[in-house]
């Protein structure tokens, strides 16, 4: 962002970036930047809260009659992100013939349509669809249980996208699902890879790739990195 | 150490380039400037081209579309609060609500969006990608852009 910061304001577009590493900032030095110590992925602080999100816009915007920069100023408040997992109920076990991620997959698909008849929009579909989840989840539990990775079919042959796919998903459908105000940043998360059968079978999917002699690139995006 | 300040010591330690000599715009008055958005965020409009995995492009996002998919490819970052509101990467209904009040002078016609995962040299947004991102805004008569970093 620092980097565009400054090539936008070559082009003659005055600019203002939403600082979310302040080292980074400090190196780039874009033009004008607010430091905001929010959750990453967050930079307006507060989903659903437009009196917040107005304040770190005016707070932005001000920086634009100073009269000389690079400039670097601190939104006040901190947000931290939240490390407890979301309150979401899971479907009970249906089908004991399947891996429990294949089952629990299944049982959320209700709730994954409704996320999408109420918005409209999915960012399931880099390489499989709703549809496609509980055989790339029935992949995924093949490898931890010891299939050779290389010829177990990965859906599009690509560990990233496929497990993407899966997360995002089930973070769609328990959205839906949850009550209660909206998570804090990394909640969801949380949820995804501590509770639930889909999250522990790509972790020991990733374990099994990276011990199996899987390059770098094929296991480790698999997930966020500190897990 | 958390998810978040593992991801920030960590990028912490990237490169980055040293401009020289930097440029510094002086944009008309807010209530007469008009205001666009570039995220890092890799969202797209759905139907539009997906972002690749190492994608140093850009996508233009008209003033009216909600309808956008994020297609970041870092597992490192939360995705639910752009799920439940967009605003909170992409605040397109606040700078709407901004230029009805009279604070900003409009709402650009077209907003930008790029990969907030670039390679480290970061020479294609730089060189290429960044600059014409620039023009098209400009072409649009856009005077500030708020960047919002993923």
């Amino acid at each position: 962002m620092s980097v565009l910061a400054h090539v936008f304001e070559a082009a003659g577009i005055a600019t203002v970036v939403l600082s979310s590493v302040r080292e980074m900032a400090e190196k780039t030095a874009p033009p004008r930047a607010l430091h905001c110590e929010f959750p990453l992925g967050r930079p307006l602080g507060r989903p659903g809260d437009a009196a917040f999100q107005h304040d770190v816009l005016a707070r932005a915007f001000a920086l634009l009659s100073l009269p000389s920069g690079p400039v670097l100023v601190d939104h006040p408040e901190v947000i931290q992100a939240d490390e407890s997992p979301l309150a979401c109920t899971l479907p009970p076990r249906f089908d004991p013939s399947l891996p429990p991620a294949v089952d629990e997959a299944r049982g959320l698909r209700r709730a994954y349509d409704r996320a999408l008849a109420r918005r409209g929009v999915t960012s399931v579909g880099r390489v499989i669809d709703a549809d496609g989840v509980p055989g790339a989840l029935a992949v995924l539990h093949a490898i931890a249980e010891g299939a050779d990775w290389k010829d177990a079919g990965i859906p599009g042959g690509n560990t990233t996208a496929v497990c993407h796919d899966i997360r995002t998903y089930y973070e769609e459908a328990a959205l839906e699902l949850a009550d209660g105000p909206v998570p804090g940043g990394r909640a969801v998360e949380d949820w995804y890879f501590e509770q639930t059968e889909a999250g522990a079978t790509v972790l020991k999917a990733r374990a099994a790739i990276r011990d199996g002699g899987g390059k770098f690139p094929v296991w480790f995006y698999m997930t966020p990195g500190q897990r | 150490m958390n998810g978040d300040q593992a991801m920030r010591a960590h990028s912490a330690t990237l490169p980055s380039p040293v401009f020289e000599h930097p440029a510094w715009v002086t944009p008309p008055p807010l209530t007469r400037s008009t205001v666009a958005i570039v995220t890092s965020a890799a969202l797209y409009a759905a139907g539009d081209e997906a972002f690749g995995a190492a994608d140093t492009g850009y996508r233009l996002i008209d003033r009216d579309r909600r309808d956008l998919v994020l297609g970041h490819w870092s597992p490192n970052f939360d995705r639910a609060g752009v799920a439940v509101d967009l605003n909170v990467v992409y605040p397109i209904d606040r700078l709407e609500e901004l230029a009805a009040a009279g604070t900003i002078g409009g709402v650009a016609p077209r907003h930008v969006s790029f990969a907030g995962n670039q390679p480290d040299d970061v020479s294609t947004i730089r060189l290429d990608s960044g600059p014409a991102a620039a023009a098209a805004l400009r072409a649009d008569g856009v005077d500030v852009v708020i960047l919002t970093p993923v």
